[in-house]
């Protein structure tokens, strides 16, 4: 079929480059263009070339090692809430009802906390967690645990940790159950004929389906803890000491705390580039993995 | 190896129900022996898949027993049948290789490694999928998914009847051919019952050697494809087998006489019809012929279809639709003509239950 060409056509395109533009292009721009300066206030700029880049990849700085400290936190707390909330979350969708009124009942609870503000969420724990009035902290404390998450940094991070989970575990799991939902009957059914076992209809039906929706899942968790920064910041203002002190914290501290411009748009810029980069990698991997299962092997 | 009886079944989708309305599936009695070919055949929503399911053991019915071989496994679970089952979807196990989803169903029940081993390949030569057992079943294509499921059913020694839920509705027409040809061939070489669920009246009478023609959940009549198209049992196997399906006119029988539109047919045999039932005469369009004005019954002609070899006509008599075939030395024809039926092919229904003749 001949389509016409009217170049002229790209003007239509117009509006939304000006947009883009504004929202996203330039303000990087900005960002850009300060991360390789230094500004010491009125307007004046001077250029500092990479600097700021080095300094914030050696170790041995001061900058430096803040940046590697937090960031290894960063990296461990997505880990460990990757590691809860996706079992969790699949565990949650594969007990939720399938018909009937109970499913809506079930949908409207899951998405409750889904709908709380993150600092509305951080302040809640923050009061529940707490040993002198808070349910949970008293509670605990009541049991005979010790349990101060101001003064501990193992309680500070699994305050932060229950914290993440209770937000975040019905958003994998509610997509979990999408991907569930969606697979025929018929399967199940032949799953049955085949004498398949509970564990085999998991492993070989529901997971295999489910493969895709968690791909997702797994993407938009680790985006979300990975630049993380409300609740710690509510809950525990990144302490005891630095022990929940994670780069979106850090990088708020040297952007408006100590007004470090260059310094923070450089980190910024590493900071996303990090996020660009695990998630291209994580998605690639398995969309590769993907694609060799489906193309038949050689002379087949 | 088993016989499979249905007794008195019915099932209803709703708890509790017994009202005829709320019954997906009406009380039925019914046999399938050892070894036959079968094909429910009918509209979607007339209960043939229900009755599948409930042969399979994924619905239990509300009443009345199915007997494998005399003995009642209506409340028994799908995998303590042996039974297979084959859908409408493909069903393989994506992330398994070909191998291991025929591997699947042995694996599952205990079998020991080296027997799954020449199961499997048996199987496979036997549905010529031996070059792609290492491959990954979910690059393969919709016809070599949909025997990978039939494999998995073979594949169990122990099984006495396969059923199929319209397995061919996904598959390219020129597969679909081979693979219904795969299936009979299959059926000669190992001895098994095989009930084929299908609307598509030239899958089931080329695959089976007995039809079952289901309605509204009844079993309206089971026979063979001939019996079907000469005899049909009730007015609906009449137009629902047959392209087009059977001419069915009110008509008013009295012995051996029908009139029809203010004409009378003389009948072969005289019927008894019962009284205060809708009477109506059922004749095949192959044996309904076009004539000239004057000839037969007055009809008027709406259209002629050249279907290449033979052409048909399409009528009205008094209104009613009628379909007849147009002989070659019949030449131009105008807006009316005569319709001649053949006595012999003429069939009288009462509510359209075929009645039988006197004596």
């Amino acid at each position: 079929m001949d389509k016409p060409l009217d170049n002229r056509a790209w003007f239509l395109v117009l509006p939304v480059l000006a947009i883009v533009a504004f929202s996203a292009v330039i303000p990087l721009m900005t960002v850009v263009n300060y991360s390789v300066q230094d500004t010491f206030g009125n307007n004046q700029f001077f250029w500092n070339g990479t600097g700021w880049f080095k300094e914030l990849l050696d170790p041995s700085s001061d900058l430096g090692s803040r940046v590697r400290d937090s960031l290894w936190r960063n990296l461990l707390f997505s880990a460990i809430i990757l590691a809860i909330e996706v079992p969790l979350g699949i565990a949650v969708a594969l007990a939720m009802p399938r018909e009937g009124w109970k499913v809506a009942a079930t949908l409207v609870l899951m998405a409750m906390p889904l709908l709380v503000p993150w600092n509305v969420v951080g302040t809640i724990w923050q009061v529940f967690a707490r040993g002198d009035i808070g349910l949970l902290g008293y509670t605990v404390n009541r049991l005979g645990i010790d349990y101060n998450y101001v003064a501990d940094p193992l309680a500070a991070w699994i305050t932060i940790i229950a914290m993440d989970v209770w937000h975040w575990t019905s958003l994998v799991a509610l997509l979990c159950y999408a991907g569930l939902k969606s697979i025929p009957d018929a399967y199940y059914q032949a799953a049955r004929i085949d004498g398949a076992s509970r564990w085999a209809v998991f492993r070989f039906i529901q997971l295999p389906k489910m493969r895709r929706v968690l791909i997702i899942a797994v993407l938009l968790r680790f985006m979300d803890s990975f630049m993380i920064y409300t609740e710690p910041f509510v809950v525990t203002g990144g302490g005891p000491g630095n022990s929940t002190t994670f780069l979106s914290i850090e990088l708020v501290k040297l952007a408006l705390g100590q007004f470090d411009l260059g310094k923070a748009a450089a980190m910024s810029i590493v900071y996303n580039l990090i996020i660009l980069a695990v998630c291209w990698v994580f998605y690639t991997v398995m969309t590769n993995l993907d694609v060799e299962r489906r193309r038949p092997p050689a002379g087949g | 190896m088993a016989r499979i009886e249905l007794s008195d079944l019915a099932h209803s989708y709703k708890p509790g129900a017994t009202a005829a309305a709320d019954l997906a599936l009406k009380p039925m009695t019914l046999t399938w022996r050892q070894g036959g070919a079968y094909a429910l055949l009918g509209p979607s929503g007339c209960g043939k898949t229900t009755l599948l399911n409930i042969i399979s053991g994924l619905v239990v019915p509300s009443q009345g027993r199915v007997l494998f071989d005399g003995r009642d496994v209506a409340h028994l679970p799908t995998e303590a049948r042996n039974i297979a089952q084959v859908f409408q979807f493909p069903v393989v196990y994506d992330t398994m290789t070909v191998y291991e989803n025929l591997a699947f169903p042995l694996r599952n029940r205990g079998m020991a490694a080296g027997a799954v081993d020449g199961r499997v390949r048996e199987i496979a030569t036997l549905l010529d999928l031996t070059g792609e057992l290492k491959r990954k079943a979910r690059g393969l294509t919709p016809d070599a998914k949909q025997k990978i499921s039939l494999g998995r059913g073979l594949v169990r020694p122990d099984v006495a009847a396969i059923l199929f839920d319209e397995p061919l509705t996904v598959i390219d027409p020129q597969l679909k051919w081979e693979l219904r040809s795969k299936l009979k061939a299959l059926h000669r070489a190992l001895d098994l019952t095989m009930i084929y669920v299908t609307h598509d009246q030239t899958e089931a009478l080329t695959f089976a050697d007995t039809v079952v023609v289901m309605h509204d959940g009844r079993v309206v009549q089971a026979g063979r494809p001939e019996e079907l198209f000469e005899k049909p049992a009730h007015t609906f196997v009449g137009y629902f087998i047959g392209s087009p399906g059977m001419n069915v006119i009110p008509a008013a029988v009295e012995g051996n006489r029908a009139s029809i539109a203010g004409a009378t047919i003389e009948l072969p045999q005289s019927y008894d019809v019962p009284l205060g039932k809708r009477i109506e005469i059922g004749v095949r369009p192959e044996f309904a012929t076009l004539a000239r004005p004057g000839e037969g019954l007055p009809v008027t002609v709406e259209r002629i279809d050249d279907l290449g070899r033979s052409r048909l006509a399409r009528l009205r008599l008094q209104g009613q639709a009628i379909a007849a075939g147009v002989p070659h030395e019949l030449g131009d024809i105008g807006d009316t003509a005569g319709l001649i039926l053949q006595p012999a092919h003429i069939h009288v229904y009462a509510d359209g239950e075929r009645v039988e003749a006197r004596g």
